[in-house]
């Protein structure tokens, strides 16, 4: 048994491999491309599927965006001929930015809308993948990621003229899936809200209202809150880390605010535990105007109870002043279900691991910043 | 014939070649000949272009020595100009 990680940055994607997740072999930037112009690719997305060793990659360089597949455990690489998505140009533009007509369609603008990024890779059942997309945007492959079809349904919902751009940009960033239930899906938008679908993406229904927001005139509004990552637990609830605080699902709906034990009340990067449920990972930023670990140490932050006590879990992490923050995709777990190892990357470049609650260890250092950060068992 | 010279960093798609010869009517634009390069080699096609058709933000098409923003954009007869292709390696 190895490990694999998958590190995306702003300047491409590095991998390290280790046979007992405390000595690592890194690699990088990988030239996805034969030309090599993906070594200098922003690497937003990244996706494992531990059941048949894929690995897809969302590169988004000059040349636009794209994804590459691996089937050889992020050895050799191969990209459609055609473009994998491409917005249907009959779709009035909608501006998704900072104005005063962010998320309302715009028919007689000469502009069209064009992907930009894509955020989110996600495996299903068989050969579906889904893709979260900038502007705010789901598509759907059912041939392992060669092609995708637009979601119009979730363009099209209705709370879409609450949509608008977090400063990263607009787009849907993550994505939940939901296994035994193939029809069900969550994500999640910034700035937007939560979404479910219960039909395969054929309709959805926001879950946003009860995640209250201090940016905005109305405090707990239905839609349009910037939410910066949903992560579920082994038993389907979902964990969300907000602008603002970090919630847990109530079984009927509704949000209950765990932020109490935290060091802050923001954040980026959340995951839950493959097998506990109630066990969640949490790597706190200061706040809204202070964008660093809070006391300038880089921790993780751990519950056990379903986010009502959390406690520190920086064993092996330095205990000098750090300032790179755990971007919303920047952390993962590897999904050993017996024995689940733990991975996390900042914007200093830095990468760690550790074996379920136990010492850190340092995977790599002195990235550029780091985007997202995936990982999975290998033979 | 339209001889385009192409960046290194797209040669790949070329087969290592740094020169495409297209074929092309006498009054062929820009558009005409990035439409064709798109039906031949479609990876190359949506390197220069998103899907409205627009020239990606850091690529420029040289017709002779002039960028083609700076003339009639997409619409700029080639008139048996020579075509570089030259992206702006850009961003830290």
């Amino acid at each position: 048994m190895a490990y694999l990680v998958l590190i995306g940055t702003r300047k491409g994607l590095f991998t390290a491999t280790s046979d007992d997740r405390r000595h690592w072999s890194v690699d990088g930037p990988a030239k996805l491309d034969k030309d090599g112009f993906t070594a200098v690719a922003e690497i937003y997305a990244a996706a494992a599927d531990p059941a048949t060793g894929r690995v897809l990659i969302g590169a988004s360089t000059f040349f636009g965006p794209s994804i590459w597949r691996s089937d050889d455990y992020a050895r050799t690489w191969s990209e459609p001929e055609n473009a994998p998505m491409a917005f249907p140009q009959d779709l009035p533009y909608r501006p998704l930015d900072f104005s005063e007509t962010a998320g309302i369609d715009q028919p007689d603008s000469p502009e069209t809308n064009t992907v930009k990024r894509i955020w989110q890779l996600a495996f299903g059942p068989g050969q579906r993948v889904w893709a979260g997309v900038e502007p705010t945007s789901l598509w759907t492959s059912d041939d392992g990621g060669q092609t995708f079809t637009f979601n119009q349904a979730l363009w099209d919902h209705p709370q879409h003229t609450t949509w608008a751009s977090g400063a990263g940009g607009p787009a849907v960033h993550t994505i939940v899936t939901h296994p035994g239930e193939p029809e069900k899906l969550t994500v999640a938008i910034s700035s937007g809200g939560i979404y479910q679908t219960e039909d395969d993406g054929h309709s959805w229904h926001g879950i946003t209202k009860g995640i209250t927001v201090d940016y905005g005139p109305d405090e707990a509004p239905e839609s349009g809150q910037c939410i910066h990552k949903v992560t579920r637990d082994s038993e389907g609830t979902l964990f969300v880390q907000s602008h603002g605080p970090a919630y847990r699902a109530g079984k009927d709906g509704g949000w209950t605010n765990i932020s109490a034990t935290l060091p802050s009340n923001f954040g980026f990067a959340m995951v839950a535990h493959p097998t506990e449920a109630g066990t969640v990972v949490a790597w706190p930023v200061g706040e809204s105007m202070d964008r660093t670990p809070p006391g300038a140490r880089i921790a993780a932050w751990r519950t056990t109870d379903g986010g009502d006590t959390w406690a520190s879990w920086s064993h092996g992490l330095p205990d000098e002043n750090y300032y790179g923050t755990v971007m919303r995709d920047g952390a993962c777990t590897d999904g050993d279900q017996a024995d689940p190892g733990w991975y996390f990357g900042t914007r200093c470049g830095d990468v760690w691991a550790a074996g379920d609650d136990g010492t850190w260890h340092q995977v790599t250092a002195h990235l550029p910043d780091v985007l997202c950060v995936r990982a999975m068992v290998t033979p | 014939m339209v001889d385009v010279k192409i960046p290194a960093a797209l040669a790949s798609e070329c087969g290592g070649e740094r020169h495409l010869a297209v074929d092309l009517a006498d009054d062929a634009t820009l558009a005409d000949l990035l439409d064709a390069v798109a039906a031949t080699h479609p990876r190359l096609g949506r390197r220069l272009r998103d899907e409205s058709g627009r020239l990606r933000r850091f690529v420029n098409v040289y017709i002779g020595d002039e960028e083609s923003r700076r003339l009639q954009g997409l619409d700029t007869p080639l008139g048996g100009r020579e075509i570089q292709i030259l992206p702006s390696i850009a961003g830290g």
